[in-house]
């Protein structure tokens, strides 16, 4: 049988392939904000956290 | 007697709860009288004395309690609730020593079959899944459950969340084993691996379940601390997706609901890439993600370091929760599942060891300036062992996810061996060096009864894990390589029984290995026990005297 390009399958292509741009675009964001310079003294400040509580 | 003049009523969740126990114990009464087979009536019994126990405990509490619950907070500092982490703890205690006697209990069954005594309720086939579902669920469960109540309490600093909730989340957790456990040894099974329990065990596990959450995100809603620390983010990710793969596993038709059997929704292939895909990711999220929380809250604690970089924890988390959920499809490398289907879990798989090795890079160097404790503190050598257990087998884990490796490697005792260097050596030091930290902690000691206890326990289960991987290794590649073995003609070198023959040596000393590892169990257990028995206790300053800031 031929595959017959149709709007739905299309469509369902489309659907099921953007998540992997998608997710590494949110990953990346997501290294992006951990290594951000400025937001590093409040990580350093986050991995202190256990020794400080009462 | 000058009590405040609070007038003294049950709260909701008392009182619906009690009420919601009481018709619980009317339906398995009924459940039981009208069930098919003995298990499920045995069950159903089991259900209605549990239930009318919860009722008569819940009113009990009600009366022996004053009119105002515990207060969230006392002269300004958190009144930490550590009744259910108790509970959690010594429940881990128990089942870890059930788990492994069981462990030991089959190794030897399998060195000398005899031991099985030609009894239905102690064949390998009964008593395997009651080995790896007492050690994975009810020891690391047990764990995971007491040091998160811990952790996100502290993290937080807050009080847990909700009254009677973590109550029911431990005991009913708790409750979920004991029928899970009895009813493998009764034959009630859906035969999925690590997923053995029956549609009623699972529907009642999804109830605590989602009660564990939501105690879980009730208190991070309320903490006092702006920011989530590390730990909490892979507990929760831990429980979100355990919820997850339950649901998506379990789904099952009862034959009938007055019997235990039931038929799983999925069928064929789908049914075996379910089962992996639960199954991988219990150990990616269950026996990693739950364990690398303890990893990232005890091991600054106890080096009193903090965590050598906090940006590659967040990496490390996210990573990790990206490429998991991918990886389960190795464990059906030449089979019926689709070529690229196999090749895609492959590729996961082997960018996995990235993450892994980010995340024992970062446990272990969070003792940079700490080294010299390893001499001095059994507990931190343990907690420091577990993580290079853990960087080894999550550099084994991809090697034998890769196809030609793992057509020598599947089916064979490598993989036992595999396993086992991650269970006893990453998830269970790390989870004996939580204990031995927590048990003083919340029981108000000052440390525990003997370090040098500690140090025995260290030795002897270092010792049995290194006669046991190495003898499955040595016994998996072995067996391995004498399946393949062709003679000149082109006939297989070796019928199947001689290949059995020739594990012989290596299963008695894996059992040798297992028996050590029970023994530094016993040890620990005596050595808590003392520790809250006559353990001196921490002089707390009295909070009144404390100088206004």
């Amino acid at each position: 049988m031929k595959a017959i390009l149709t709007l739905d399958n299309l469509a369902s292509g489309l659907v099921t392939t953007i998540w992997t741009p998608v997710f590494v675009a949110i990953f990346l964001a997501i290294v992006a904000y951990a290594l951000w310079p400025r937001n590093k003294a409040a990580f350093d400040e986050a991995a202190r956290l256990p020794l400080r509580e009462e | 007697m000058s009590q405040p003049s609070i007038s003294k009523s049950m709260t909701s969740g008392e009182s619906g709860l009690a009420a919601l126990f009481a018709v619980t114990a009317f339906l398995c009464v009924i459940a039981s009288a009208k069930a098919l087979d003995a298990p499920f009536a045995f069950h159903a019994a089991i259900g209605a004395a549990a239930s009318l126990a919860a009722v008569f405990v819940i009113v009990n509490r009600y009366f022996d309690r004053p009119a105002a619950l515990p207060p969230a907070e006392i002269n300004g500092r958190p009144n930490y609730n550590m009744g259910p982490i108790k509970f959690s703890s010594v429940m881990a205690m128990f089942w870890g020593i059930a788990g492994f006697l069981v462990g030991l209990i089959i190794a030897s069954q399998l060195a000398w079959p005899a031991l099985n005594f030609d009894l239905p309720w102690t064949s390998f086939g009964r008593l395997r899944p009651l080995h790896t579902s007492a050690v994975i669920f009810a020891f690391g469960g047990n764990v995971l459950i007491a040091t998160s109540f811990y952790v996100v309490q502290k993290s937080c600093r807050v009080r847990l969340a909700g009254d009677l909730a973590p109550w029911f989340v431990v005991v009913g957790y708790n409750f979920f084993i004991l029928i899970a456990g009895t009813g493998y040894l009764l034959g009630v099974t859906q035969s999925k691996e690590y997923a053995e329990p029956e549609w009623y065990a699972d529907l009642w596990l999804t109830i605590v379940w989602v009660a564990y959450l939501l105690v879980f995100l009730a208190t991070i809603i309320k903490r006092k601390e702006p920011h989530i620390f590390v730990a909490n983010w892979f507990y929760l990710a831990f429980i979100v997706t355990i919820a997850v793969l339950h649901l998506g596993n379990n789904p099952a038709l009862p034959v009938s609901v007055f019997g235990s059997k039931s038929y799983v929704a999925w069928g064929g292939i789908q049914d075996a890439m379910f089962q992996w895909w639960y199954g991988h990711n219990a150990v990616g999220f269950f026996l990693t993600a739950g364990f690398l929380a303890i990893m990232y809250y005890f091991i600054p604690k106890r080096a009193e370091r903090p965590i050598y970089s906090y940006r590659l924890s967040i990496i490390h988390f996210w990573a990790l929760i990206f490429l998991y959920i991918w990886a389960g499809p190795h464990h059906l490398h030449y089979t019926a599942l689709p070529d690229w289907t196999q090749t895609l879990g492959m590729t996961f798989s082997i960018m996995l060891w990235m993450p892994s090795w980010g995340g024992m890079i970062n446990g272990l160097m969070t003792l940079s300036g700490a080294w010299d404790k390893l001499r001095t503190d059994p507990v931190l050598r343990m907690l420091v062992v577990s993580v290079a257990f853990y960087g080894m087998s999550t550099f084994e884990g991809p090697m034998m996810s890769i196809k030609v490796v793992n057509s020598l490697s599947h089916y064979t005792d490598w993989t036992i061996g595999h396993v086992h260097s991650g269970a006893l050596g990453w998830v269970g030091f790390v989870s004996f060096g939580a204990l031995y930290c927590l048990v003083p902690w919340i029981w108000n000691r000052k440390g525990l009864y003997s370090l040098k206890l500690v140090n025995w326990h260290f030795w002897i289960a270092t010792l049995g894990i290194v006669l046991y991987i190495s003898a499955m290794w040595v016994s998996g590649i072995l067996q391995g390589l004498m399946w393949r073995a062709y003679t000149s003609l082109g006939f297989l070198e070796y019928s199947f029984i001689e290949t059995v023959e020739a594990m012989h040596p290596f299963y008695i000393i894996r059992a040798a290995g297992g028996g050590l590892f029970l023994i530094g169990a016993l040890i620990m257990a005596y050595n808590l026990w003392m520790t809250v028995r006559v353990g001196e206790a921490e002089v707390q300053m009295p909070v009144a005297l404390q100088p206004a800031e």
